[in-house]
């Protein structure tokens, strides 16, 4: 069965990159996690330690607010952009995915030009009411620069999904008698379930795992990455590191499985 | 609960016309009555604006200024679709993929607020009628396209609308199940005595089924008329040639006949016409001996499809004339025969202005 042989020989380049820079370095981080002097107990620390469970509450929460409200601005623009036609439309969506290609850290930058000390709304809020508001370095800082980050990805997403809806089910649901609202409810938003789980997976993971605008604003709140980067470059501290890393992956893929199994129903039927 | 007959509202299209943004001019304004119960066909090439009206009419379209919609009297021309209590079937169906059988059948009513039970008892009376019993729990990607096809008619004609408007709905269907279907359409129709506009671009399909037929022209009524009218008295070229088969013949007339190459054919025109275009449909040739009748020319090819034979003759007209002769007569290809023609089943039409 050359056929059957030649499948395997595709499938040999796959199996050496997955061995070699995918199961290799995770076993490795797993083994790390659990050479502390606690040992596999290492790994329950990020649930019964209270500084490191603050954290991960922290995280999660800032993650999910993120995805909830990057999913419903871009559901918004995406819709209106895909389906009208204005001047200046074209010069819009490129402005939008513009900070596509920005690390982390030029998004965290931004933000303190925005509302760091110095900061524009510092300034104009100086000048009205006689007092600076800054909030660059708090969790509402770090929540804007995520959502900075991520609404662009998901922006894209929606448009897509939004092209490919069928128009004329809108149409049948309204000669049935649906106003705008029940049409919105009942046949656009089950159509874009797919999309909605597929980016708002992809702007979760990012927003837990986020490095370079944690680490550009949070001085005064941690984060999980924040914590995994203290605890291996200031306090050398290898196995809890590893163990947190591990804890961050499993968590945040069990909150996606999660979700994904919540929205399953809907997703299949609409498919 | 059964259908009160004739529930429907009466259509009156009032110089609608319509130009896309794009500047496509997709319909010269028209003006059209539609009586209350009437089935109504729109037919025409692909194209022609069929759809365009259907949706001004649905409220899916809005009509260039001057236009008006009204339904039973009332202008609903800046009413919104969702108000007009309109049943729409589109070609594709459109069936809710998140919704079963049963839900798609009962959307409507679910959006009018109708109580649970009373809403389940509108959805088996709909799913006997349309012959759709053991599906009303599955997903709409379970069903064959004829099924979708029921299923889409259920969801249009279970929330009782004053008018049921159709895009093509047997189109995306083979040829038997089209065939069949179209039956228990025109029975469903004929039952349900709701005003009904139906598109199509297959004739036979707009024949059985309108009372009346609009056959259009790229954006323009060529003609309206019972499916009779249109077929034996066209306006014009147009509709004689996209209705069956036609033979148009264009020749000198004296003393009341035409003047042809393969002898003089008696037609029923005024005397003083000096050129006549005449329509001749196929089947009103009679293929007799030759010297046994005025015209004759020599057959060319014969087909046999089954039901008839098709047969081409040439000498008889300067173009080749199609005859569809019955399956009986006896004749083969280089044979000289007679051509009978009544002068009744000549019609003639205004002459060209070809554009
Ligand atoms: N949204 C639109 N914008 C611009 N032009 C359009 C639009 N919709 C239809 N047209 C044009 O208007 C004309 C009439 O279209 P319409 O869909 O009414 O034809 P039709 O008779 O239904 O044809 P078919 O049998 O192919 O469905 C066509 O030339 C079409 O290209
Ligand atoms: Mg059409």
């Amino acid at each position: 069965m050359p056929h059957r042989y030649f499948v395997w020989l595709c499938l040999l380049p796959l199996a050496v990159l997955t061995v070699a820079f995918f199961l290799l370095p995770m076993a490795r981080l797993v083994v790390t996690g659990a050479e502390g002097p606690q040992g596999l107990a290492g790994y329950l620390a990020i649930l019964v330690e209270p500084r490191y469970r603050a954290t991960l509450i922290n995280t999660v929460l800032l993650a999910a607010a993120t995805t909830v409200v990057t999913l419903v601005v871009a559901t918004v623009a995406g819709m209106f952009l895909q389906r009208h036609r204005f001047p200046g439309r074209a010069v819009l969506i490129a402005m939008l995915t513009f900070p596509l290609a920005f690390p982390g850290v030029v998004v965290g930058f931004l933000i303190i030009l925005l509302a760091g000390r110095q900061g524009l709304i510092g300034d104009l809020s100086n000048r009205m009411f006689g007092e600076k508001l800054v909030f660059a370095y708090s969790i509402f800082g770090l929540f804007l620069g995520y959502l900075y980050f991520s609404i662009p990805r998901v922006i894209l997403t929606i448009m897509a999904a939004v092209q490919k809806l069928d128009v004329g089910l809108e149409e049948a649901a309204r000669s049935l008698g649906a106003g705008p609202w029940a049409v919105q409810r009942d046949v656009v938003l089950p159509a874009l379930g797919p999309a909605f789980v597929a980016s708002g997976a992809i702007a979760f993971a990012t927003a837990m795992g986020a490095f370079g605008t944690a680490f550009t604003l949070a001085t005064n709140i941690d984060v999980l990455p924040m914590l995994i980067y203290t605890e291996f470059t200031l306090a050398a501290n290898f196995a809890t590191s590893a163990a947190l890393s591990v804890g961050l992956g499993i968590i945040a893929w069990a909150i996606l499985a999660l979700a994904r199994s919540f929205s399953g129903s809907t997703v299949a039927a609409a498919g | 609960m059964s259908v009160p007959a004739g529930h429907g509202a009466s259509v009156r299209i009032e110089t609608c016309g319509k130009t896309f943004a794009d500047g496509t001019r997709a319909l010269e304004p028209a003006t059209l009555d539609i009586a209350r119960g009437e089935t109504l066909v729109l037919l025409g090439p692909s194209g022609c604006g069929k759809t365009t009206m259907l949706r001004i009419i649905a409220g899916l379209e809005l009509p260039d200024a001057g236009g008006r919609v009204l339904f039973d009297d009332n202008d609903m021309t800046s009413v919104p679709i969702e108000r007009r209590n309109v049943g729409m079937v589109f070609q594709s169906y459109a069936l809710f993929p998140n919704m079963s059988v049963a839900d798609n059948i009962g959307y409507g009513l679910k959006i009018r607020g109708m109580a649970r039970q009373e809403r389940a008892a509108r959805v088996a009376e709909l799913v006997a009628l349309t012959n759709i019993s053991g599906l009303e729990n599955r997903r709409v990607d379970q069903l064959s396209g004829g099924q979708r096809q029921r299923v889409a008619l259920a969801r249009a004609v279970a929330i009782r609308p004053g008018i049921l408007l159709l895009d093509e709905p047997l189109t995306a269907l083979d040829a038997a199940l089209r065939d069949r279907l179209r039956g228990e359409l025109n029975r469903l129709l004929r039952s349900l005595g709701i005003t009904t506009i139906y598109v199509t671009h297959d004739q036979s399909e707009a024949m059985e089924l309108g009372d009346r037929i609009v056959v259009m022209q790229k954006g323009t009524i060529a003609q309206i008329g019972t499916p009779r009218e249109i077929y034996f008295k066209p306006k014009n070229r147009f509709v004689a040639e996209f209705i069956g088969a036609a033979n148009i013949i264009e020749a000198p007339v004296e003393n009341g006949d035409l003047v042809l190459p393969g002898g003089r054919q008696p037609i029923g025109g005024e005397a003083s016409q000096t050129t006549a275009v005449a329509m001749i449909r196929p089947e009103t040739i009679r293929i007799v001996e030759e010297g046994a009748a005025p015209l004759s020319g020599t057959i060319d090819s014969v087909s046999f499809v089954g039901d008839r034979q098709r047969m081409l003759v040439s000498g008889a007209s300067d173009k080749v004339l199609t005859v569809d002769a019955p399956n009986t007569v006896k004749a083969q290809a280089g044979e000289r025969i007679g051509l009978l023609i009544a002068a009744e089943v000549v019609r003639l039409l205004p002459p060209e202005n070809r554009g």
